[in-house]
């Protein structure tokens, strides 16, 4: 069979699905959140900071929503702030400790997202020095390593929760420990983290603590920041005073209660949730990873439930996106080919893979709509599609070389 | 508790419209012309010459065989295997389609072809995908180089122009074009790629406009 005619009995051997497996990008939004946002967009639109009755009614959903969340992350109401984005409340907390601060010294991760990795780059321009803690092959920190890094002149520590790309879930308790050991305060992106794991802030330890509603089947354009109570931050938003003068400009009112519901029924759900995302999760993993020279990335067991991303080599990571696109499936890919940077993967690469296990890595994040026979389906064609590609590629990569962290060719 | 999305027939085709690239090059991709359907049955040794560009790690590479019709100085036969994006599979299939279509195209002519001649018939390509079109027609003329070589035809052998423009570290134009169509559009990115005019502010300076040069030639 040729392979124009392989490609042909694929393409039209299946019915077109619609599986959604990009849910670390996004959630649609839920339901009940929509339900109960919608009578804040025209009806109960008032500004929450009037005096006049629907200015109230709107101020005291705002203030309930507040005290939901804040219920959730066992903290009080007035440690939470709403902001417009994770990426927005990720600014605020780094931004705002160092520019109180003035000076200093931060601590971040090699794999953190960008919203906290080019933030405390930025700062380093504004003269704070920084060190950007490695990973292990699994993308763990170590808190000892941390311990080692902190100095006298450190003011902040902002490492994540669980990883976007290759879900590892860090040791956020004992990194905040050390932390506090040595009196620095402590900031954990928990965006990827919010819809399935614990986010009692006290359990965790944790200083500040960044959300967001579109992880969690919330709208987007509305996250927030947990500050604990006495933390001095410099606003990077100034105008009307609003979030406690942390954060001007008009409450995004339907956001923020859509996001308090999201909040809810997320941790409401996770325990139960979790299970079955597990379970799929792993089905998952174990169909994949029969592919010749197809591996895990990131941490078997420490892994968000919801997590698959593995490296297929010889073939690009966009080419099989588009193959499963046209299936009706939808996953990402750390190839450098669909970054804006053109620049592939720094958290594959951060976990000392070369560049050619970035390019052939594919993410797979399930959510509620995943089925058992989404992963089945998943697995029968991903396998099809890798064996065409690799017909088409002059590539025969050794996995244990690759996996051992040596790449063939270096880039230039 | 799960939350179905349920899309009606009239959704998932509107949809299929929707792609990120030209239907050129989604129909190239999808049906690569004049590929090597199986490398463990193809002989190697009826082609006249090979050209290999690339690598894995920079995540495109390209391997295509040449025949050439001997008397009529013409590309008879273009086989090829590309790894790499759907831009890249798809620029290769079109640059075998061009190389090989109306009888085939003479030497001379496939000596000279450029990338932006492969773009055009694939009705472009988004800006920062512009990078991965650009290894077929240099694999083409290193296919082309080695038939030359392997015919002794020596004198034929193009050696393209490079100009040094950093005489310390050696860098050329061609470097500059290609950190050029790898992204880099300021001289700090040019830099940290190539290393050029660290010490000195005239090859700081001729670099930085043969790079806004080339940002002009291929995404003004």
């Amino acid at each position: 069979m040729s392979v124009n005619s392989d490609i042909n009995k694929l393409l039209k051997a299946y019915k077109k699905r619609h599986i959604y497996l990009d849910h670390a990008a996004t959630t649609p939004v839920d339901p009940a959140v929509k339900k109960a946002a919608d009578p804040y967009f025209t009806e109960e639109f008032g500004n929450p900071s009037a005096f006049y009755e629907i200015g109230l009614k709107a101020g005291e959903a705002l203030q309930d929503a507040r005290a939901r969340v804040s219920k959730i992350l066992g903290c009080s109401a007035n440690e939470v702030v709403f902001t417009g984005s994770g990426t927005e409340s990720d600014n605020l907390a780094i931004l705002g400790v160092a520019r109180a601060k003035g000076r200093g010294h931060i601590i971040t991760s090699a794999i953190e997202h960008h919203a906290v990795l080019d933030t405390v780059k930025h700062l380093e321009k504004e003269g704070f020095t920084v060190t950007i803690l490695p990973v292990d092959k699994y993308g763990l920190i170590d808190p000892a390593q941390l311990s080692k890094e902190i100095k006298t002149e450190t003011i902040l520590v902002s490492l994540m929760y669980a990883n976007n790309e290759v879900g590892t879930i860090e040791p956020i308790k004992e990194l905040a420990d050390v932390c506090h050991k040595k009196g620095v305060l402590f900031h954990t992106d928990a965006c990827q983290a919010g819809g399935t794991l614990p986010i009692n802030v006290k359990k965790l330890g944790v200083d500040l603590l960044t959300l967001n509603g579109s992880k969690i089947y919330g709208p987007k354009g509305v996250g927030c920041l947990y500050v604990k109570s006495g933390i001095k931050l410099e606003p990077i938003i100034y105008g009307g005073g609003q979030e406690r003068g942390l954060r001007s400009g008009t409450e995004n009112v339907p956001g923020i209660i859509g996001f308090a519901k999201a909040l809810e029924l997320a941790q409401k759900n996770a325990p139960e949730e979790n299970k079955r995302l597990i379970k799929l999760r792993d089905k998952l993993i174990k169909g994949l990873t029969k592919i010749p020279k197809c591996f895990l990335n990131g941490h078997p067991v420490k892994r968000l439930p919801n997590n698959v991303n593995v490296t297929i080599l010889d073939v690009e990571g966009e080419s099989i996106i588009l193959f499963l696109n046209e299936l009706g499936i939808y996953a990402s890919t750390g190839s450098a080919c669909t970054s804006k940077s053109l620049d592939p993967s720094h958290v594959i690469t951060a976990l000392g893979l070369p560049y050619e296990a970035a390019h052939g890595s594919i993410r797979f994040t399930l959510g509620h709509s995943t089925t058992d026979k989404d992963v089945d389906f998943v697995i029968e064609v991903t396998n099809k599609v890798v064996e065409i590609l690799r017909r088409i590629s002059p590539l025969n990569l050794n996995s244990d070389e690759i996996q051992s962290g040596r790449g063939s060719i270096h880039y230039k | 508790m799960p939350i179905k999305i349920v899309k009606n027939d009239a959704d998932v085709s509107a949809n299929n419209n929707r792609w990120v690239y030209s239907s050129s090059v989604k129909s190239h991709f999808f049906h690569p012309q004049n590929l090597v359907e199986d490398i463990k049955k193809f002989d190697e040794s009826k082609y006249d010459g090979i050209g290999v560009v690339g690598s894995p790690a920079c995540g495109d590479m390209m391997k295509l065989w040449v025949k050439i019709d001997k008397k009529n100085d013409r590309i008879r036969d273009l086989k090829w295997q590309t790894f790499g994006c759907a831009s890249a599979i798809a620029s290769t299939s079109m640059l075998s389609v061009m190389v090989t279509e109306k009888g085939g195209m003479k030497i001379e002519n496939a000596l000279k072809l450029k990338p932006q001649d492969i773009l055009a018939r694939l009705g472009g390509l988004p800006p920062r995908k512009i990078h991965c079109s650009v290894l077929g027609d240099k694999a083409l003329r290193k296919a082309i180089n080695d038939y030359f070589r392997k015919s002794e035809q020596y004198k034929r052998i193009v050696t393209e122009g490079f100009v040094v423009i950093d005489p310390d570290t050696k860098i050329t134009d061609k470097d500059i074009e290609e950190a050029v169509l790898e992204g880099a559009d300021t001289i700090e990115k040019l830099q940290r790629k190539l290393k050029v005019g660290i010490n000195d502010k005239k090859v700081k300076a001729k670099a930085e406009a043969l790079m806004k040069k080339f940002m002009e030639k291929y995404y003004a």
